[in-house]
C-alpha cells in the first residue's frame, strides 16, 4: 500500500485511517465519541496537523474529525475525484490567424492540488478550449508548456529558453505568441524578454491572472481572450504585457514590457505602466491604440534572439542609514554590476562611499536608478549625486530598478568592458529610457479629492 | 397517481397532508451580532442607498473538487448577465470587492456560531473548514460564498417529538439585489460579508404550521444569545419542501416566518399538480423517450399583427420563434398553483435563463388570452406543419435570446414528462413561488484554499458554554416555575439579560417576579421613551441589582437607576440613587405640603395621594412608595 492511498495523512491521522483499512476518498461512517459523521475521506493538506481526518459530507461540506475522538469507521465504498477540465479538440479554421501560447505557469488554467491546497496549472489547447470556448473564435491555438513554475522561480535559464522558444515560432510562422505567467515577477520577464527578443515581426503578449481559473469570478478567461486577441489581431509587434485595466471585466491594457510593474499583491489590475502610457487598450471586440509609436507587425520573420545573461548582477535598495557592508559582500561575492535604486533623484548617504570606490576599482558597473519608480535619476542637481558620479556610478535615466537589473545582466553577458556595458545600457533598445516623460505619464488617482471621486463615480473601475 | 385534489388552504387538514406526503425542513439564516464583518475588517450591519463606485464583473462556472460542473452554475452561465455592484467606501474593501485575499475569520462571530450549535445540542466540529460555496448569479463577487460547517447532528424540542438539526454553517452574507432586468444585475454590496449562520433542519414537519413553528423556535434559539441580529432582514429562510413522488424543491429568501404556510401549501400543491401533469401526459403517450418539439423562426408571418409585445419586437428588427410542443394541447394551462398555470413555469424559465425579463414574454395556444388574431395563429400552426392537439408557444427578442428562450421552453416542457424538476424558487408576495434556478448540488462546493483550517479546542468549547443561558425553552418552564406571567417569561427566555435575570434571582436571591419585571417591562417603558437601551448591559444591570439586594436602591428606584444608566452612557452610579431616610423624607414632605397648599385644588378631599406623587417625585429613584405612603398617613392630617 502507497502512501499516496493515505494521501497527505501522517502521525497519528495516519495510524487512525490504517487502523480502519480506511483509504483516501473511502465512502465511510465515522463513529465519534461526540457523533456520527458521513462522507468521504479526503486527502490532507501537508500543511495541516496530523491530528484530524478531513472528510467531505453529503452535503458537500468539509470538516476535520479528531482522530482521537474515533471510536470505529465503517467503510461503503469509494468515490475518487477526477478533476478534468473537459477537453475538446480546439477547432482549426484556415481563414484564421495562429497563435502559440508558451506556458511557464502561473494559475491561467488551473487546478487543486489536496496535499498543497495550492493550485495546479492545467494547459492545454483542448483544456483551455474546455474552459474559454471564446478562443476559437478569435484564432487557432497551439500551446506548448515549457515550464510549470510559479513566477518567483523564473530566472535567466527560464527567460532563455522562452527566448529562444519564441524565436522558434516566429520562424514556424506564428502570427503571434502568448506567454503564460505567473503575475509576480512578469514585468521582470517580460523586461528581459524585450532585449533577447528584438525586432519581432509579430505581437509577443505575456498574460496571467491575478484570481486563479478555479473561481468564478477569474480574471483568467477574461484575460486570455484580450491576450490571444492581441497577439491574432493587433499590429503591435511589442513584447507587451495584456493585463486588466480596471478592476472591471471591460478592457485590458496593453503596457510595454520595459515600462510595466506590478503594482499591488492583490487588485486584478495591478499592473501599470511607469512614466509612459499604455500602448493600447484591449476587448473582446477591438484593440485601440493609444500611443503610435511602437513598432508595427511585418511579413518577415527577421528576428533577433540575443540570450547573453551573466546573472552576477544585484539591485540594492537604498534605505537611510544603510552600511558599507552591503556593497562591500556583493563585491567579495564576486557580483559584476549593481544597481542601485536610489533615493529621491538617485542618491544613498556617504557612508556608503569607500565601498563604492571599491566596487569602481574592481571594475564592477555601478548603475543608478530611482526607488520612486516614476521620474529620471538627475544627479548634477545636488553635490551628492555629482560625488557618486566620481565613483563611477552612472545615471540609468528613467529605467525602472528591475528592468535596469535584467539589462545590465543582459549587457554583461554580452562584455564585461565597461565602456561596452555602459553603451549597450544606454541605447533604448524598447523605450526602457525614454527621451521624455509626457505630461499624463504619472497618474496615481488619489482617493479623497472630490475630482477624483467625482470620476471614479461616473465610470465602473 | 392517488386521485387527491388540493382544497383551498383554510381546508386542509393534517390528514389531507398526510395523504400527498407532505415534507418539509428549513434553512434558517440568521446575521450575527459582531462590530465586523466575517472575512475583513469593514463595519457590519451599516446600509445606506449611497455609493461611490461602481465595479462591472461576469461569472463563469468553475468545476468542483470532485471534477463536476454544478448545474446552476451551467445555467447562469447560459444567461450571460453583466452584474453590477453598488460600492460604498465606508462598508466596502477590497476583500468584498474580491481584490483582496480574505483576513482571518471574526473570531467573535465563531464563538457565537459555536454557542448557538451548543444550544441545539449539536456535536460541534473538531476542524472547521472553509469552504467556497458556488453562486453565479453574482450576489457575490468572488462567484462564490465561504461558509464552514460549525456544528452537526443537534436537535431542538418540537410538540411531544424532537426535530433533527442536520448541520449549521457560518457564511458571509451576499449582496443586496437593486435590480435585475434583461442582461443586467445590479447589487450593493453593504451586507456583504456581514457574518450569518445557517440553521438546517432535517425536512420532518409535516404541514404548513410546523414549518413556521419550527423557524420561530430556531430564531429563538439565536436570539437568545443576546448576539444575533433582529430587524428587517437579519432573518432570512429558505425552506424546503416535497410531497410523495416529488422532488426536495428549495423555496428561497423568505423574510416573514407568518407567511411560510401559505407559500409551504402552495408548492405543495404545485408538486401534486405537475405529478397529475405527468400523468396526463402518459395517459396522451408523451414521455421523455417520445417527446416532440421543434422551432421555427415565424418572424415574417407576424409583421402585420396587432399584439403589441410582437409589433413592437418586430418593428425594432427582432424575431419571433415559435416552439412546437406536440401534443400538449391544452397542457400549458393546467393550474400549478392558486391562479396559476404551467404556462408560468416555462415563460418563468424563459425570463430567467434567455434574460427576457419584460412580461409578458411568451404567448401560447392554450391561452385564452386575446394577442395575436386566430387568422394569424392559423397560419403559423399551417405554416410550421402543427397539428390541432399541439400547442405553440411564441417568444420574440434578438436572435442569441430567442434560442437560448426556445432551448429553454422545450427543456422545461420536456421536464413535464418526468416530474418535477430540482428547483430553487422565489417566494413571491401573494404566496405563489416562480423560478429562481436550477437546484446546485454538491457539485458547487470547493474547498477555499486561501485559508487554512480552525482547530475548534475543547477549552475554546467549555468556555463558550459557560457565557451562555440554558436553552430558552428549558428557561421558560424555569420562569413559570417561578410564577412569572407568559407576557414577560417568553421574551425573558430569549432575552440577552438570562444570566442577569440568573444571578439577581439565584445569587442575590431577589425576587424573580420583581426583576423580571424590571428586566422586560422596564426596557421595554425605557425603548419607548426612546432611550437607547442597548447602553443596559450584563455588567451594569449586576451592580444595579447588587443595589437593590443590599438595600442601597430603593425597589421603586430601579425604573430611575436604569434611566440614569443610560444618561450616562452605560455607567451605573449607586450616589445618584441613595435611598431617602426619615430626614430626607421629611424635607420633602414639608416642601410638598408647601407646593400642594399654593396650588388650587379641585379634589380636595385627594390631597394624601396628591402629596405621596408629588414626595416620589422630588425624590425620585430614591424611595420606595410604601414608605412614602406610610410617613404621609402618619404626618398628614386632612384639617391642615
Amino acid at each position: 500500500m502507497t502512501d499516496e492511498s493515505y494521501k497527505g495523512y501522517r502521525g497519528q491521522a495516519l495510524s487512525t485511517l490504517k487502523n480502519f483499512e480506511a483509504l483516501v476518498w473511502s465512502d465511510v461512517e465515522i463513529k465519534t465519541a461526540t457523533g456520527q459523521h458521513i462522507g468521504i475521506i479526503l486527502p490532507r493538506s501537508e500543511n495541516g496537523d496530523d491530528k484530524h481526518i478531513v472528510i467531505k459530507l453529503r452535503s458537500g461540506y468539509n470538516v476535520g474529525i479528531a482522530c482521537e475522538k474515533v471510536e470505529d469507521i465503517h467503510i461503503n465504498g469509494r468515490k475518487e475525484a477526477h478533476y478534468q477540465i473537459p477537453e475538446k479538440a480546439f477547432p482549426f479554421d484556415p481563414k484564421k490567424p495562429n497563435v502559440k501560447l508558451l506556458g511557464t505557469g502561473g494559475t491561467i488554467a488551473s487546478r487543486l492540488d489536496y496535499r498543497t491546497g495550492a493550485v495546479i496549472p492545467a494547459f492545454s489547447p483542448g483544456e483551455l478550449y474546455g474552459s474559454v470556448p471564446e478562443l476559437a473564435d478569435i484564432c487557432n491555438l497551439q500551446t506548448e508548456k515549457l515550464y510549470g513554475v510559479f513566477s518567483e522561480n523564473m530566472g535567466p535559464d527560464q527567460w532563455r529558453g522562452t527566448a529562444e522558444a519564441i524565436g522558434r515560432e516566429i520562424q514556424n510562422g506564428a502570427q503571434g505568441i502568448v506567454i503564460g505567467h505567473g503575475t509576480d515577477t512578469m514585468h521582470h520577464t517580460s523586461a528581459i524578454l524585450s532585449f533577447m527578443v528584438q525586432n519581432s515581426p509579430v505581437p509577443i503578449v505575456m498574460v496571467g491572472s491575478q484570481r486563479s481559473s478555479d473561481r468564478p469570478s477569474s480574471d483568467a478567461a477574461l484575460n486570455l481572450m484580450h491576450s490571444v486577441k492581441t497577439a491574432a489581431d493587433s499590429d503591435i509587434a511589442e513584447v507587451m504585457v495584456c493585463m486588466f485595466g480596471p478592476t472591471s471585466d471591460i478592457y485590458g491594457l496593453l503596457h510595454q514590457g520595459t515600462r510595466v510593474r506590478k503594482m499591488h499583491s492583490s487588485y486584478r489590475s495591478t499592473f501599470r505602466t511607469i512614466g509612459e502610457i499604455p500602448i493600447a487598450m484591449v476587448d473582446r471586440q477591438k484593440i485601440t491604440p493609444l500611443r503610435n509609436d511602437y513598432r508595427k507587425r511585418r511579413d518577415d520573420r527577421n528576428v533577433i534572439i540575443n540570450t547573453a545573461f551573466d546573472d552576477r548582477v544585484a539591485i540594492v535598495y537604498y534605505y537611510p542609514n544603510m552600511k558599507a557592508d552591503i556593497i562591500d559582500s556583493l563585491i567579495d561575492n564576486g557580483y559584476k554590476g549593481i544597481v542601485i535604486a536610489g533615493t529621491g533623484l538617485g542618491h544613498v548617504n556617504k557612508p556608503l562611499y569607500p565601498a563604492l570606490k571599491r566596487a569602481q576599482d574592481k571594475g564592477i558597473a555601478v548603475y543608478m536608478t530611482v526607488q520612486t519608480l516614476w521620474g529620471y535619476v538627475q544627479m548634477y542637481v545636488y553635490d551628492t549625486g555629482r560625488d557618486l558620479m566620481d565613483l563611477g556610478i552612472v545615471p540609468a535615466g528613467n529605467m525602472l530598478p528591475e528592468v535596469a537589473y535584467v539589462k545590465l545582466g543582459w549587457a554583461l553577458g554580452q562584455s564585461q568592458d565597461l565602456e561596452k556595458v555602459k553603451e549597450i545600457m544606454l541605447t533604448p533598445i524598447a523605450n526602457e529610457i525614454t527621451d521624455r516623460e509626457p505630461s499624463n505619464g504619472y497618474l496615481i488617482f488619489q482617493g479623497g479629492i472630490p475630482e477624483v471621486e467625482d470620476f471614479i463615480s461616473r465610470y465602473q473601475k | 397517481m392517488e386521485d387527491f385534489v388540493f382544497k383551498p388552504f383554510e381546508e386542509m387538514t393534517q390528514e389531507d397532508y398526510s395523504r400527498i406526503g407532505f415534507k418539509s425542513g428549513l434553512e434558517v439564516h440568521q446575521q450575527l451580532y459582531t462590530e465586523r464583518k466575517l472575512f475583513c475588517r469593514c463595519p457590519a450591519g451599516q446600509y445606506s442607498e449611497e455609493y461611490h463606485a461602481e465595479i462591472l464583473r461576469h461569472m463563469r462556472p468553475t468545476l468542483s473538487e470532485l471534477g463536476e460542473y454544478d448545474g446552476t452554475a451551467l445555467m447562469e452561465f447560459k444567461t450571460k448577465k453583466d452584474i453590477v455592484y453598488r460600492i460604498n467606501r465606508a462598508t466596502v474593501c477590497t476583500y468584498e470587492m474580491d481584490d483582496t485575499p480574505p483576513f482571518i475569520m471574526n473570531d467573535q462571530a465563531l464563538d457565537i456560531a459555536i454557542q448557538v450549535g451548543q444550544l441545539m445540542d449539536c456535536n460541534i466540529v473538531d476542524e472547521l473548514h472553509i469552504a467556497r460555496k458556488q453562486y453565479l448569479d453574482g450576489s457575490i463577487p468572488t462567484g462564490f460564498q465561504r461558509t464552514a460547517i460549525v456544528s452537526v447532528n443537534g436537535k431542538i424540542p418540537y410538540k411531544d417529538r424532537e426535530i433533527n438539526i442536520i448541520q449549521m454553517s457560518i457564511e458571509e452574507d451576499s449582496c443586496r439585489e437593486v435590480s435585475d432586468f434583461g442582461h443586467l444585475r445590479v447589487y450593493k454590496a453593504d451586507r456583504l460579508g456581514m457574518p450569518l449562520i445557517e440553521t438546517v433542519t432535517a425536512p420532518e414537519m409535516l404541514n404548513p404550521q410546523e414549518v413556521a413553528e419550527v423557524n420561530q423556535i430556531i430564531r429563538k434559539v439565536a436570539r437568545s444569545t443576546g448576539k444575533a441580529r433582529t430587524g428587517i432582514g437579519a432573518g432570512r429562510e429558505d425552506v424546503n419542501v416535497s410531497v410523495t413522488g416529488g422532488t426536495r424543491i428549495e423555496i428561497k429568501g423568505v423574510a416573514h416566518i407568518k407567511s411560510i404556510p401559505l407559500l409551504t401549501y402552495n408548492e405543495a400543491m404545485r408538486q401534486w399538480n405537475l405529478l397529475r401533469l405527468r400523468d396526463e401526459l402518459s395517459k396522451r403517450g408523451i414521455t421523455s423517450d417520445t417527446f416532440q418539439s421543434k422551432t421555427d423562426d415565424v418572424t415574417k408571418l407576424l409583421k402585420k399583427t396587432q399584439y403589441e409585445p410582437i409589433a413592437n419586437a418586430i418593428s425594432k428588427g427582432l424575431l419571433v420563434k415559435c416552439v412546437t410542443l406536440s401534443g400538449y394541447k391544452g397542457l400549458l394551462s393546467w393550474k400549478t398553483q392558486t391562479d396559476t398555470f404551467f404556462g408560468k413555469e416555462i415563460s418563468d424559465r424563459v425570463r430567467v435563463i434567455a434574460c427576457l425579463s419584460k412580461t409578458p414574454n411568451i404567448i401560447h395556444s392554450d391561452s385564452a388570452e386575446n394577442t395575436i388574431s386566430s387568422a394569424d395563429g392559423q397560419k403559423i400552426r399551417k405554416s410550421v406543419g402543427a397539428k390541432e392537439e399541439d400547442t405553440l408557444v411564441l417568444v420574440w427578442g434578438d436572435e442569441t435570446d430567442t434560442d437560448t428562450a426556445s432551448r429553454e421552453i422545450i427543456i422545461r416542457a420536456k421536464e413535464a414528462t418526468v416530474g418535477i424538476p430540482p428547483e430553487t424558487r422565489q417566494a413571491l408576495r401573494d404566496g405563489t413561488n416562480g423560478f429562481e434556478r436550477i437546484l446546485p448540488g454538491a457539485e458547487r462546493m470547493y474547498p477555499d484554499t486561501d485559508l487554512p483550517p480552525i482547530m475548534i479546542t475543547n477549552e475554546r468549547l467549555v468556555r463558550l458554554r459557560a457565557e451562555i443561558p440554558a436553552p430558552f425553552w428549558i428557561r421558560l418552564k424555569e420562569f413559570k416555575d417561578f410564577n412569572i406571567s407568559d407576557d414577560i417569561a417568553e421574551p425573558l427566555s430569549i432575552s440577552k439579560f438570562a444570566t442577569v435575570f440568573d444571578y439577581a434571582v439565584i445569587k442575590l436571591k431577589l425576587n424573580p417576579i420583581l426583576v423580571a419585571h424590571a428586566l422586560i417591562q422596564f426596557s421595554k417603558r425605557l425603548k419607548k421613551k426612546k432611550f437607547n437601551i442597548d447602553l443596559l448591559n450584563n455588567s451594569n444591570l449586576e451592580q444595579l441589582f447588587i443595589s437593590v439586594a443590599d438595600g442601597s436602591l430603593a425597589k421603586d428606584g430601579i425604573l430611575f437607576a436604569m434611566e440614569m444608566i443610560i444618561k450616562h452612557d452605560g455607567k451605573y452610579d449607586p450616589k445618584l440613587t441613595i435611598p431617602a431616610n426619615e430626614v430626607d423624607i421629611k424635607q420633602s414632605f414639608d416642601k410638598c405640603i408647601k407646593i400642594m397648599n399654593e396650588q388650587k385644588l379641585y379634589n380636595y378631599d385627594k390631597r394624601p395621594e396628591i402629596l405621596i406623587g408629588l414626595i416620589m417625585a422630588d425624590l425620585i429613584g430614591r424611595c420606595n412608595g410604601q414608605d412614602v405612603r406610610k410617613y404621609v398617613s402618619n404626618n398628614f392630617r386632612m384639617e391642615a
